[in-house]
């Protein structure tokens, strides 16, 4: 079994000093969640509130004939039956609403048909057994190859293939075809003296968040609806239950309650509008939890997809031509992230001549959701495992071929960007400069492998106030339901503005009627945008306390300044108050202080994103093809570590959902389109029991845009694992794995294979 | 509806007494007839561990136990483990070392590893880990979880010298 391993240092470029940034204090939301007292969406409770149960189609494709719900509303204790024909027929957001309620087709098992709201649970699953659907079966198509097939069976009829804003002509299953050009591909591929072409398959998987869906919603009689929900994004649920009832957004107000993971599942809205409907027809709040089936079936997943790969290299192993086909399952309805794949799939390498092909394809599974880094990790896989291939093609060090082609400021990528300054170089030389890089193996079946991802990560919009406390503590309302610890990095960005201890920050994730607009807790944004927005906020609060200073000492606010929270004469030594004893006069010299700040801190690439890397040493039972991982070394450029903890556990936690994807996760299929495998039992996410520790390099190369340098890092350290894992295990066995998962059974039958 | 049963127990030391139906899990009436919302649902089926208790000194996922079953038994929460406003030295361990991202597993992470320390109170990361193999965090990678057991039991020796 494993060791505990010392940590190794971590690799600063950042070099400005600060009292309250980079330091580890204890979360403000720790003893509450340590305690069993943080409300989590399945605790709220109110007067009144009846419990609701969806009816999900037992079939993957079927034509919806009529939905006969007569016998369940005349069941006792059942207040309110909605389907579809509930929904406004306004003909607007076809797509949003017929997945919350299907209308004339089912397209996955598990999309949801009707919905009952009873006294208790239990009546209302009773209930959902007295409604008649009549079904038509059709046969379902599962993978992007089975959809792209000619004489596929069509998922919408009116779907056409949507390439440079054409749309085309005939049914498709393929909502969207584009291409990114850099260069010329072909004449790149004439110059390599190497080129490697190979070809990839990975599963669905599912996020696998602890906490299922859950959500309260009150129509109270004037109009105004009120929804409790585990949410990413209070905001987004505001709008999806505004655009699915067809009201005004700000009828709509929504709790977020505490948040039991999400990883971007949790930022669709599925039984939120329907709670509200519910609410709406029987009087009274309604409370709709999902079960474990029901997340596995009907919420998430992120595509499983099918991706070729084709790079060229001249004999030095410098890149001279890539090429990317990557077709991305869309689940029930359009929109995978597909794009987002073809963003991230060249970004580490400066590779002069590219050509990328990317697929939205239509299939018979749950709508395909973000999950950490969407659409990075398939690609990744693919371009890392040929990258790797090309290295031992030509005797170049994997680290090395690397480093030569490494992404830098100024390197431009196909889909259009270029890079600001990254850390995409100082994050492989920290790999290469590793211990861990540098060990020997320990016994037979063993390898080591490498990989590195890119997440570009997203800005988007954010607001917080501050209003100051008597006692010299601020209040610090916000709008990021915080997933892991982001009520610490958001109030240790105002505390170090102020000069105050991280401690002294009172944060409070509010509801949209309290907080200004924020959007997702998701792209890595929440520390960047919101500790920035909070950065803003603190900002205002300074400039207000030196203006208070001012009238108080009757001089001009000119001659004052604010230096680690003691606000002073920049002229007279005696005139100096600090943060705490200006705080106690405010209530007699005006009243309190409230700053705010909101921003827009950019779209896609804020920053420039992130990279990290892996290196992974396994061993390999040839006679089982399990796959057991003895070490794991996670670096990734953080920018600027607000609170390194809480960047360690991000790196660590996105490892340990790569490692899963790696060798066991997937959506195992029956061929009439049933999930077979809808249990935690079955669906096996990795295990204390399963992992060695995962040890962590935080870089720090700041980045350029943030005022304390800061780079999102929830999501680019999911994106290396399967490709660093899958080199280990050929380095083991000499054998490429070319699918996810890489289970017992595709690890045995690779080695089997191979001595054919 | 089925009939209500009436049953006494023991939950944190203190006498408890709830009616319940026959069909309903004892994590149900914790949460639901109780007002004990600290133990989680995860699964409703005994694999991921968010609703561990403590049930006549072994620990159960309480979602597979009977709210009926619980008659005369002895019953520790997540909501037993602090004493008073002091926090247990585990749950101190678990803020100290950043072992809970979104928390909704913690619960029952503290409870399991507040068995494993009254049966084994200087586990090796091996046994923390085959111990902690029935509760599933998905946010963490289990290293800081693991860490926070390791030092929460060097606190917990300690203070017995």
């Amino acid at each position: 079994m494993t060791t505990t391993k010392k940590h190794v240092p971590n690799m600063v470029l950042a070099t400005k000093k600060y009292d309250v940034v980079g330091t580890r204090p204890v979360r403000p939301d720790g003893a509450d969640k340590v305690t069993g007292r943080a409300r989590y969406g399945a605790d709220f409770q109110m007067a009144g509130l009846l419990h609701g149960k969806v009816l999900r189609s037992p079939h993957a494709h079927a034509r919806i004939k009529s939905v006969d719900t007569t016998k369940a509303e005349a069941m006792a204790g059942v207040l309110a039956v909605v389907t579809n024909d509930d929904l406004p027929t306004d003909g607007k957001e076809a797509d949003l609403r017929r997945n919350v309620l299907a209308s004339d087709k089912a397209l996955y098992k598990g999309h949801a048909v009707a919905a009952v709201a009873a006294l208790s649970p239990h009546e209302a699953e009773e209930a959902l057994s007295l409604i008649n659907v009549d079904y038509e079966v059709l046969s379902p198509v599962l993978t992007v190859q089975e959809a792209m097939a000619e004489n596929a069976a069509i998922l919408h009829e009116d779907l056409r293939t949507e390439e440079g804003g054409v749309k085309g002509d005939k049914p498709t299953n393929i909502a969207e075809h584009f291409r990114h050009v850099l260069g010329d591909v072909e004449k790149g591929f004439d110059e390599s003296d190497v080129v490697v072409e190979r070809e990839y398959n990975t599963a669905t998987v599912h996020q696998g968040y602890i906490e299922p869906q859950v959500a309260s919603g009150l129509w109270n009689p004037d109009g105004r609806v009120h929804i409790w929900c585990s949410t990413q994004g209070a905001f987004t649920v505001r709008e999806d239950v505004a655009k699915v009832l067809d009201i005004s957004e700000s009828l709509v107000k929504v709790t977020p309650m505490e948040i039991g993971g999400g990883f971007g599942g949790k930022i669709p809205s599925y039984i939120e509008p329907v709670c509200a409907l519910l609410s709406k027809k029987s009087g009274r709040p309604v409370k709709i939890v999902m079960t474990r089936k029901e997340v596995f079936e009907a919420t998430g997943p992120t595509p499983g997809s099918h991706v070729k790969i084709k790079v060229g290299a001249d004999n030095e192993g410098n890149l001279k031509a890539a090429q990317a086909y990557l077709a991305y399952e869309a689940g029930g309805f359009k929109g995978s992230p597909v794009g987002a794949g073809s963003q991230c799939v060249f970004a580490a390498y400066a590779v002069p001549n590219q050509a990328i092909d990317g697929y939205d394809v239509v299939v018979n599974k749950p709508k395909t959701q973000a999950y950490r880094a969407p659409g990075a990790t398939n690609a990744a896989f693919a371009m890392e495992s040929v990258v790797s291939e090309i290295a031992q093609k030509l005797g170049i060090d994997p680290m090395d071929i690397r480093l030569k082609n490494s992404s830098k400021e100024g390197t431009r990528r196909a889909d259009g960007p270029t890079f600001p300054r990254i850390g995409c170089e100082e994050v492989l030389r920290a790999m290469k400069d590793h211990p861990h890089y540098k060990s020997p193996l320990n016994g037979p079946n063993q390898g080591r492998g490498v990989s590195i991802g890119y997440w570009f990560n997203v800005g988007f919009k954010s607001a917080c106030t501050i209003s100051v406390n008597p006692d010299g503590t601020i209040s610090l309302i916000e709008g990021s339901t915080d997933i892991g610890g982001s009520r610490a990095s958001i109030s240790m960005q105002a505390a170090e503005v102020l000069g105050i201890r991280a401690e002294d920050v009172r944060p409070t994730v509010a509801d949209t009627d309290s907080v200004g607009y924020t959007d997702v807790t998701g792209g890595s944004r929440v520390t960047y945008a919101t500790g920035w927005a909070a950065y803003l906020a603190a900002d205002d609060v300074k400039k207000q306390m030196i203006q208070r200073a001012a009238l108080i000492w009757g001089v001009e606010a000119d001659s004052l300044e604010m230096v680690r929270g003691v606000t002073k004469s920049k002229t007279d030594n005696e005139l100096k108050m600090t943060f705490k004893e200006l705080a106690a006069e405010l209530n007699e010299t005006g009243g309190t202080i409230i700053g705010s700040g909101s921003l827009d801190t950019g779209g896609m690439g804020a920053g420039g994103g992130s990279f990290a890397g892996n290196i992974v040493d396994v061993e390999v039972d040839p006679e089982t093809g399990k796959v057991k991982v003895l070490r794991f070394t996670v670096v990734q450029d953080a920018g600027k570590a607000i609170h390194p903890s809480y960047v360690e556990g991000q790196m660590q936690g996105g490892s340990v959902q790569g490692i899963g994807w790696a060798l066991n996760e997937e959506y195992y299929m029956s061929d009439d389109g049933t999930m077979a495998n809808s249990s935690l039992l079955d669906y096996r996410m990795p295990t204390s029991l399963d992992l060695p520790m995962i040890d962590t390099v935080i870089v720090e190369v700041p980045s350029p845009t943030h005022p304390y340098g800061v780079r999102g890092v929830g999501e680019a350290n999911i994106v290396p694992p399967p490709a660093a894992v899958a080199h280990a295990i050929q380095s083991a066995t000499g054998v490429w794995l070319n699918k996810l998962p890489m289970n017992p059974v595709a690890v045995t039958k690779a080695i089997w294979d191979q001595k054919k | 509806m089925p009939a209500k049963t009436y049953v006494q127990t023991t939950i944190n030391g203190e006498n408890v007494e709830f009616l319940c139906e026959p069909r309903q899990s004892l994590l149900e009436c914790l949460r639901d007839v109780i007002g004990l919302t600290g133990s989680k649902e995860g699964c409703n089926d005994g694999n991921c561990g968010a609703c561990t208790v403590m049930f006549d000194g072994r620990i159960v996922t309480s979602c597979l136990v009977l709210g009926v079953e619980a008659a005369g038994k002895e019953i520790t929460t997540i909501e037993g483990i602090a004493s008073g406003s002091d926090l247990h030295p585990i749950q101190q361990a678990f803020l100290e070392d950043a072992a809970l991202q979104c928390g909704i597993c913690t619960p029952g992470f503290i409870v399991a590893t507040k068995a494993l320390l009254d049966h084994n109170p200087n586990p090796s990361e091996y046994e923390i880990r085959f111990w902690l193999a029935n509760n599933l965090c998905r946010c963490t990678g289990y290293d800081k979880i693991v860490r926070a057991v390791q030092h929460a039991a060097e606190k917990m020796q300690e203070a017995r010298v």
